[in-house]
């Protein structure tokens, strides 16, 4: 234990900008972002994939980056709330969320921003979820009980749910960038 | 968390050979679990091998309808497969019945099998607990065991197995492919897992350094009718407070076969074959699927605060039998 | 962003909206920080006893790690604070997870494994943790939270109970609840030439500033803390925290920032916790539901370190009128940590015990339990005898009772079944007080044309920033976007925490005041245009506050809950929520609605999910995360609608204002437990409801 602990070179693609850092085996891809690259908006809420606060895309897909070492997801391509205006210009789905108030003191908003854009992209596949009816069928849509049901990864102490799902639910019939194309 | 090595293998046998080459060495795949116990320190490997990289990511069809699905495949990918949508849907819903989003994105089908208990002493190194330290005590027997088990626990733990896909592959008679030292082997999904007895801390059956490359789910036509039935407080993000697969083939009213599953009731996702056997050949009328899970039940042994757990999953099997033979005999729709 | 002529009543979104939802808002442990180190907590592993050796030997030779502090070797504080916060000084241990050692490593994860090879050895005593009616602990103490006293009686409670019709006579039990914000207690500290900088996540920093001072000898000038923005509180961060205290010791002894989060798991406890609750109700009233007599008994705990003692029975000494009455409270000391302050501390447990005896005295009675409320409504306070500045209960129940179809309701229990579910509706009446405390504020004209306010105000996520903002730009009378608001930062004028639902009348009223008198000053000196040099106004308003008339001051407000519960498994849904609350002039409806539904959230979740599960053999809880200790998620809430009525309240404060952080929460649990009953005809006094406790006890046929 008084070994220089073991560390490895990670590259990583962050908001479409190449990092190459040397990193402690131990750390994760949140504290990678946090501790390394002060990118700040993915939040440690739990540090146990309890919350969703630290929730992020990885590779396209939503996932929670306190569960994952930062070695684990070299050559990943990451998407944190950093991502998502382009040019100034906030997604749609940042917008709904401050038009409908969507948040109030803000900690979980950037994991709820991140997986609402993973959870819409799975949507669209036609990824059927535990309230879907028919299975073979897949969703029947953007509808409330799916939005809710498929966002309860992501815990809001101040429950701002009610406004989260109508945020996302606008979000949806405005968005009009692919929600895959977010690499 | 104590510093470890990291190797990313892209092949089985180096993998295992990597594994089983050292004692503290573990396999790591989607993290979900593992991340967090180590976290937590109730897990220490000096080495992880990172297999998310092996050529097992692929769910294949089987000539007679079966499907083998590889064990890195992740949850997520698993439950949105056209083919298991169709024939198994039992097991589709009991994916997406478990975690999050999130998690399912992450957690791959090998790693799922093999997660933790969520016994809350189990997961805290300041409590005594026979599974993480043996001969430590079982601080939950007269603790805090709402979520524990009602069947086949020992005084040395009384732990459950978390999982929900699990207790479906348990009702379709899945089997786990695994790669050992000693070479690769087949393992039926019922006796993967053990009960606790004396040596809580033997989870598997799976031999030490051995890895699952893939779980086989034989053909079952009948599963085409089947659902999971999962009761929590919390509507989402919670582990079951009991769980039920079902899977049932009826024929001129009798059941002419049938498969179950049962979760968070044992320290394995529990096949209730009693229940099973009491049902087939008999009419599909509710009092017979009564008489058949209270048969399985009769084994139960409820803790100080799980005695719930009976009527619970008695009242699950019941009624998800029920809406199945509904389903059967009238395609209208149900009323949940 | 230009205001309207009135900026208050608009819907207005949060000013820092774009902050948050583009990530860059920073919360305690972002800001950048040179050399920063990382600090990790370490706590009891006993629930009483001392600590008589410490083994930090493994610990200090994990690499990255630079100290590990105890009570051997900490920085002295000053013995003058609290108890609570006196962190690392001595070797006793009070309860289980009491905080005992700190490491401070070159990271996290240095920090993390130093933390856990750290070898700490007790002397064990026996511990008493479990909250009973016979506790032998039990005494009176000398007042409630914050001063109220301790026991009340008017008229002769015992022989109206006697004469009554119809006596109600139950006991209510409420668990721990944890506040769990989203963000963990934090803190980052450094040291600069002897002035300490802290970067607190908590609720007022005017307040840690003070204690910080005073805990390392420091002049008030020489502690700066800062809450730009905070993740939630609920009431966890109201006072003063280990957090700042351990990271600025750690900061000192290191000669480095030091970054401090507390894990999730280590919030269960030392950041404090609603108390578990021990209720008796008694009500007598006629046949018709008139109260005659109400009697609140309230036992709760406290730690032995220090008192604390919750208000449960302060509500019922305002929300209905009766004769005959009587209220008090008892504590015992267990070794405990201390519990705290959590969203509507008193009125919210209180309120669970109160309405759920008002629901049965209905159906005791055959009474519709809204005809019952208004029936016992009030014109003045019924123990005080003064009159209410205002006081709309009646219309809140009317409003509510018409927007939720209450008046078709079949009041048999258990009568209603929709395929599987059972169905029911209940509901509930809330109160909450008007509290307006003083502050300081400062308005400056700038010869651009711009405004500046500053005042030490604190947005946990309340919207007290953008409420203000718009206070401000209606008192200046200028476009909003020539107004900025600082707030969140001990260097400006001193005002009290964010609690108590207080923001928006206290510190906006010292926010009006101060711009009305620069305003008043431009016009009168200057022709309306600030001087060259700018002109800026500091005034205070605890005098103002402190001479307002003697009048009951309270929020009042309605719940209207449908439940259904699945009769095979005993899940607990709610399809649906409606309050209808009445909370004097709303400045900003947004988040207002925003407030209202998360409290009454909150409710849903008391009511369904949460409990700290004691397991006394070891004396703390042992569902230690948000795995196992349940908040709502996100499928937990279908509908859910918050309203209010119009209310002109000029004699409650001069902007009219009471404040809603609170009141949602108020009454909501026992509004979900009556629905329950409606849809089961089963009662349940204890919380939470969960699906053991009606599995079996259903009709599955």
């Amino acid at each position: 234990m008084t070994e220089p602990p073991h560390r490895s070179p990670v590259r990583l693609s962050v908001n479409g900008r190449p990092y190459e850092l040397d990193l402690d085996n131990r750390t994760t891809l949140l504290d990678a972002l946090r501790e390394h690259l002060a990118l700040t908006g993915a939040k440690k809420g739990c540090d146990h994939g309890q919350c969703g606060s630290c929730t992020v895309l990885l590779d396209g897909r939503r996932v929670k980056s306190c569960l994952v070492f930062a070695v684990a997801a070299d050559g990943g391509d990451l998407v944190s709330v950093e991502g998502l205006a382009e040019d100034g210009q906030l997604h749609p789905l940042q917008s709904c969320f401050v038009e409908h108030d969507a948040f109030q003191c803000g900690y979980c908003t950037s994991g709820q921003l991140c997986s609402a854009l993973g959870m819409l992209d799975e949507l669209r596949r036609g990824w059927p979820s535990v309230v879907t009816a028919d299975l073979a069928a897949g969703p029947n849509g953007v509808t409330d009980p799916e939005i809710r049901e498929r966002m309860s990864g992501n815990l809001c102490r101040c429950a701002a749910y009610p406004h989260i799902v109508s945020a996302i639910r606008e979000a949806a019939t405005v968005e009009t960038r692919p929600m895959g194309s977010l690499r | 968390m104590r510093s470890f090595r990291y190797e990313r293998s892209t092949d089985p046998g180096r993998a295992v050979a990597l594994v089983a080459g050292e004692p503290d060495a573990a396999y790591l795949g989607g993290g979900t679990n593992l991340v967090d116990l180590m976290k937590l320190g109730v897990a220490r490997p000096g080495l992880l091998v990172d297999v998310t990289r092996l050529p097992l990511d692929s769910v294949e069809s089987l000539p007679d309808g079966g499907l083998r699905i590889g064990a890195t495949v992740r949850n997520s990918d698993l439950a949105a497969h056209p083919t298991v949508r169709r024939d198994f849907p039992v097991l589709a819903r009991a994916l997406l019945a478990g975690a999050s989003g999130q998690l399912r994105n992450m957690a791959t089908v090998g790693g799922n099998l093999l997660q933790r208990t969520r016994c809350a002493y189990f997961q805290d190194v300041t409590r005594p607990c026979n599974k993480r330290v043996p001969g430590d005590g079982c601080s939950a027997l007269e603790g805090q065991n709402r979520d524990l088990a009602i069947l086949g626990w020992s005084p040395q733990c009384v732990a459950t197995h978390p999982s929900d896909m699990a207790v479906a592959l348990v009702a379709l008679d899945a089997v786990v492919e695994v790669l050992e030292p000693a070479g690769a082997r087949d393992i039926p999904l019922a006796e993967f897992h053990r009960l606790p007895g004396e040596r809580p801390d033997q989870e598997t059956t799976l031999a030490p350094g051995g890895l699952i490359t893939a779980v086989r789910i034989p053909a079952l036509p009948f599963a085409r009718r089947s659902t999971y039935r999962k009761a929590r407080d919390r509507a989402s993000f919670a582990f079951a407070a009991g769980s039920v697969a079902v899977a049932l083939d009826l024929a001129g009213g009798l059941v002419r076969d049938v498969r179950l599953g049962w979760g968070a009731v044992a320290h394995r996702p529990w096949r209730p074959r009693l229940a099973e056997a009491a049902l087939r050949g008999q009419p599909a009328t509710e009092e017979t699927f009564r008489l058949a899970a209270e048969e399985e039940l009769a084994a139960a042994r409820p803790l100080t605060h799980n005695a719930f757990k009976i009527p619970l999953i008695r009242n699950l099997t019941v009624r998800t039998l029920v809406d199945l033979a509904e389903d059967a005999t009238d395609p209208a729709e149900r009323d949940r | 962003m230009s205001a309207p002529a009135t900026a208050i009543g608009r819907e207005q979104p949060r000013l820092e909206g774009r902050a948050k939802v583009t990530g860059t808002a920073r919360y305690a442990v972002e800001h950048p920080a040179d050399g920063v180190a990382y600090g990790w907590a370490v706590q009891a592993s006993v629930a009483k006893g001392r600590i008589v050796r410490i083994d930090t030997g493994d610990a200090e030779r994990e690499p990255g790690v630079l100290a590990v502090l105890t009570h051997e070797n900490s920085p002295r504080l000053h013995p003058a604070e609290s108890p609570e916060l006196l962190l690392l000084q001595q070797p006793r241990v009070r309860y289980r997870g009491e905080i005992v050692a700190l490491v401070v490593a070159e990271s996290l994860e240095s920090a993390r494994e130093a933390a856990r090879l750290l070898r700490i050895d007790y002397d064990t005593e026996p511990h008493s943790s479990v909250l009973t009616e016979h506790h032998p602990s039990l005494y009176k103490p000398d007042h409630v939270n914050p001063s109220f006293p301790t026991d009340t009686s008017v008229g002769d409670f015992d022989s109206g109970y006697a004469a009554a019709e119809v006596r109600l006579d139950q006991t209510y039990r409420t668990p721990a609840y944890h506040n769990n914000p989203m963000e963990p207690h934090a803190a980052t500290a450094s040291w600069t030439d002897g002035r300490l900088l802290v970067h607190d996540s908590s609720q007022g920093t005017t307040d840690v500033q003070v204690v910080l001072g005073r805990l390392f000898e420091l002049p008030a000038e020489a502690v700066r803390a800062i809450a730009e923005h905070v993740g939630g509180g609920f009431g966890s961060k109201g006072t003063t925290r280990c957090t700042p205290v351990l990271a600025a010791m750690a900061a000192r002894q290191v000669g480095r920032p030091v970054r401090l989060a507390l894990t999730r798991q280590q919030l269960f406890g030392p950041i404090g916790y609603r108390t578990p609750i021990i209720q008796r109700i008694r009500l007598g009233a006629d046949a018709d539901g008139r109260l005659a007599a109400i009697c609140h008994d309230a036992i709760s705990q406290s730690s032995t370190i220090e008192e604390f003692a919750e208000q449960t029975a302060v509500l019922t000494r305002a929300l209905y009128a009766a004769p005959h009455r009587r209220t008090t409270h008892r504590l015992a000391r267990l070794d405990v940590p201390t519990p705290s302050w959590m969203r509507a501390p008193g009125e919210c447990p209180g309120s669970f015990a109160l309405e759920s005896a008002m629901d049965e005295l209905a159906v005791a009675c055959g009474v519709d339990p809204v005809e019952l409320r208004l029936r016992n409504d009030t014109e003045v306070d019924p123990e005080e005898g003064v009159p209410f500045s205002s006081r709309k209960l009646a219309a809140c129940l009317r409003d509510g009772a018409r927007r939720f179809g209450w008046a078709d309701r079949d009041p048999a229990p258990g009568a209603r079944r929709r395929g599987r579910w059972l169905i029911g509706t209940g509901m509930a009446g809330a109160i909450y007080p008007a509290r307006i405390p003083g502050a300081s504020a400062e308005a400056a004209a700038g010869p651009d044309g711009t405004y500046q306010v500053r005042i030490n105000a604190t947005d946990i996520g309340t919207g007290a920033r953008t409420a203000l903002w718009q206070i401000a730009t209606d008192a200046l009378g200028v476009p909003g976007d020539r107004v900025a608001v600082s707030i969140g930062d001990s260097d400006l004028p001193p005002a009290l925490v964010a609690g108590g639902s207080t923001g928006t009348a206290g510190w906006g009223l010292a926010v009006h005041r101060a711009c009305q008198e620069l305003r008043r000053q431009l016009d009168d000196r200057y022709a309306g245009t600030a001087p060259p040099d700018g002109l800026a106004v500091r005034l205070d308003t605890t005098d103002e506050a402190a001479a307002l008339p003697r009048l009951a001051r309270y929020a009042f407000g309605a719940h209207f809950v449908e439940a259904r519960v699945d009769v095979d498994s005993g899940e607990i849904r709610i399809p649906r929520m409606l309050g209808v609350f009445a909370t004097g002039r709303v400045v900003n409806p947004s988040t207002a609605r925003s407030q209202l539904i998360g409290g009454m959230t909150m409710g849903i979740s008391m009511a369904l999910h949460e409990e700290g599960l004691l397991d006394h053999r070891f004396g703390d809880w042992v569902n230690r995360d948000l795995a196992t200790y349940h908040v709502t998620a996100c499928a937990d809430v279908e509908r859910i609608e918050a309203y209010w009525v119009p209310e002109e309240d000029d004699e409650g404060n001069p902007l009219g204002t009471k404040g809603l952080g609170e009141i949602g929460i108020v009454g909501s649990a026992a509004a979900v437990a009556n629905a329950v009953y409606h849809a089961t005809g089963l009662r349940f006094r204890t919380l939470p409801i969960q699906l053991d406790k009606l599995v079996d006890r259903l009709p599955t046929g």
